[in-house]
């Protein structure tokens, strides 16, 4: 029972932050309201700090909520929210010395989209966790799975469970996967513009513009998103237009390039199942190719969009 | 009357003949309510739709009016859809939000004709839920699972078969017209024993909420309540009550048109004044009115709670939000009933 050890041990380490009062707020996470699912809780107390724990439904990226805070603050962060904590200190927008990560090392979160294909949308009532595999219990049914088969596709990727950096390390350091060899979007990239094209005219069709995305994702943080600006109005506000549910994920795209970390937290929080993470990654994939870099898996590199070297190859404006 | 589930497509195609009909159709992984070009698209044991019936009455953009300006002055064109609609495979918590929309879009001081033009030309073809979800909690909320309000027609499914119950004129004149057989008694029994078994195990207690909500404005309880959300469009706009819309013009040169979309109180933008001064300039002021407005204001103006207990918000909350949670931490609450 690996994760009531780790829930165990998260909770024993927030109590003792706050019992000393080395911290005023620990973020984690509570036991939520569905089948396996964790959802953010905020604990000031020790006895607020009861109500921490940790399973394979804490899919939240907390780096989210560490912006900009009063006071000293802990996270229970695991591999991805810690690369956008990394990040975000880059940005100026936590600051390292007030902030005491409680890292735990993480093999990925289950997919509820997963889950609910694999049992045809029925109604799951529980979801019991056994190390490899889990049980999905309904009213009368019951079926075995391979958590490997039903994570989050971010976390088939994720190469970097790991936290990179942490103040305290709850658990143990996983061993480390091979390279992520993009063969999703190396696929999408061989396609011709048509089909591109046609398959991301599809795939926006059913956005509602809700911004699930945006306000999941911890780098999308501009005190005015361009989408909400009303003079100028820069885009159009219908949800009708696909082309503008486009221009809006797109422009959302390149503003975090060589800033996502790829958590998944944007495609996570769309509603509507909306592939997302095509458009994050290719820009994640470029800026690997392009800069050899990657965001936020170390506090020394600068950020890639962040720095400038005059012998940058620049590419892109010579190719095409 | 009854009609075998066999017989369907075929009963929607004739429908189809004579009106839009609409019913829900897959979409990956989840169903939305669409217009049918064939019966046998209609998809009727998905649970609820992934968006609301709303939809279909109150589109997320509409265009009120589209102009065009010239020498020769001003042209001017309001199209009103009037086309006879069907809409086929409501779950009853959808036909009811409908029924609490009407008191926005038709009351004595407003009739809005773009929603109630359709409402008035459309037929509401239900169909019961024989095992709402673990997160559906309308007999909470005045609802039920075989509620009939709002509906033209319900359906009951007894295995192979459909027992088909008129609820309105409407309804009876359209089922009449389709030359369903009459049910059996052993039919009505059938159906009687669906709903009987039928159990909404979730129970949202309400008892004290809106004497709790009159008073608890200014409570501590809202600086902590808010504080996972996102302030995201998710639940409002999945939500078949919420009917928050803005106005905007979308013009090129001289030609435009004016067009509502779907407004969300969880957005920045939704109260900013002109002067930039936004009464409601955090999240906490615009989770808890959501929570106000359904289960306190819209109870001051219309009597009645603007959630019908469908779900769609828990089920899609991208941190788990849950209304249900939420209430209850409210109502538990130490807010002074006497202040
Ligand atoms: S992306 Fe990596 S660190 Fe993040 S939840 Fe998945 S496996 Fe864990
Ligand atoms: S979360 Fe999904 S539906 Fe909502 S705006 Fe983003 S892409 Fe569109
Ligand atoms: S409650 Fe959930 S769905 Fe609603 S605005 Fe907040 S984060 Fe978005
Ligand atoms: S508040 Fe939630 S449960 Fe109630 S009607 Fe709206 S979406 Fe459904």
């Amino acid at each position: 029972m690996r994760m009531q050890k780790l829930a165990a041990q998260i909770k024993d380490a927030a109590k003792k932050l706050l019992e000393e009062k080395k911290v005023d707020l620990v973020v984690g996470f509570a036991e939520g309201s569905l089948p396996l699912r964790g959802t953010p809780l905020f604990a000031r107390t020790p006895e607020e700090a009861d109500k921490l724990t940790w399973n394979r439904g804490c899919e939240n990226n907390l780096a989210n909520y560490l912006r900009k805070r009063e006071g000293k603050v802990a996270v229970v962060a695991k591999g991805c929210d810690v690369r956008s904590i990394v990040a975000l200190v880059k940005e100026n927008q936590i600051n390292r010395d007030n902030l005491y990560i409680i890292g735990v090392p993480c093999s990925g979160m289950i997919d509820r989209k997963k889950v609910n294909q694999l049992v045809g949308g029925k109604d799951v009532l529980e979801i019991e966790d056994n190390g490899d595999t889990v049980v999905i219990k309904g009213k009368d049914f019951s079926e075995t799975a391979r958590v490997a088969d039903l994570l989050h596709n971010s976390c088939q990727d994720c190469r970097y469970g790991n936290p990179v950096v942490y103040d305290e390390l709850i658990g143990e350091l996983l061993p480390e996967k091979g390279e992520d060899d993009f063969a999703e979007i190396k696929e999408f990239e061989a396609k011709t513009a048509a089909e591109r094209r046609a398959y991301l005219a599809e795939e926006f069709s059913k956005c509602i513009r809700c911004y699930a995305c945006r306000n999941a994702c911890p780098m999308c943080y501009c005190e005015e998103c361009f989408v909400d600006c009303s003079t100028p109005q820069w885009i159009g506000k219908s949800a009708a237009d696909i082309q503008d549910n486009i221009l809006f994920q797109a422009v959302r795209v390149f503003h975090s390039a060589g800033r996502c970390a790829d958590c998944g937290a944007c495609e996570r929080a769309c509603p509507m199942g909306i592939n997302l993470r095509l458009l994050t990654r290719k820009l994640v994939k470029d800026v690997k190719e392009l800069f050899n870099a990657e965001a936020g898996v170390n506090m020394e590199d600068k950020a890639a969009l962040a720095t400038f070297t005059a012998d940058d190859p620049e590419p892109f404006l010579v190719k095409e | 009357m009854i009609v075998s589930k066999k017989e369907i497509p075929s009963f929607l195609d004739k429908l189809i003949s004579d009106y839009q009909v609409f019913a829900p159709v897959q979409k990956g992984s989840y169903t939305l309510f669409k217009q049918i070009c064939s019966g046998t698209d209609a998809v009727l044991d998905g649970g609820i739709t992934k968006l609301p019936v709303k939809e279909i009455f109150f589109p997320q953009s509409e265009k009120l009016f589209s102009y065009n300006v010239t020498n020769e002055g001003a042209k001017l064109e309001a199209p009103v859809d009037d086309r006879k609609k069907v809409v086929f495979g409501v779950r009853p918590c959808d036909a009811r939000s409908l029924t609490l929309l009407d008191n926005v879009f038709n009351n004595d001081k407003y009739q809005d004709p773009y929603y109630l033009t359709r409402r008035n030309n459309t037929i509401l073809v239900g169909i019961g839920c024989n095992s709402p979800a673990s997160t559906c909690f309308c007999t909470s909320v005045n609802g039920g699972p075989f509620d009939t309000k709002g509906l033209d027609l319900l359906l009951v499914d007894t295995g192979d078969a459909y027992v088909v119950e008129p609820v309105s004129d409407k309804g009876k004149e359209l089922a009449e017209k389709a030359g369903f057989a009459a049910a059996s008694d052993a039919d009505k029994a059938a159906a009687a024993k669906v709903k009987e078994e039928a159990v909404v195990s979730c129970r949202v207690n309400t008892d004290g909420l809106k004497a709790k909500l009159d008073v608890n404005f200014y409570d501590p309880i809202w600086d902590r309540i808010h504080e996972k959300c996102l302030g995201c469009g998710a639940c409002t706009y999945l939500c078949p009550t919420c009917h928050c819309f803005d106005i905007v013009d979308d013009a090129v040169d001289c030609n435009g048109c004016r067009v509502r979309n779907w407004d969300s109180c969880a957005f920045p933008l939704f109260t900013l004044h002109g002067s930039g001064h936004n009464p409601r300039s955090t999240n906490k002021e615009r989770y808890r009115n959501r929570i106000m407005h359904k289960f306190k204001y819209f109870v001051d103006n219309f009597n009645e709670i603007a959630c019908v207990g469908c779900g769609r918000c828990i089920k899609n909350c991208p941190v788990n939000m849950d209304i249900r949670v939420v209430l209850e931490d409210i109502r538990g609450s130490e807010a002074r009933l006497d202040s």
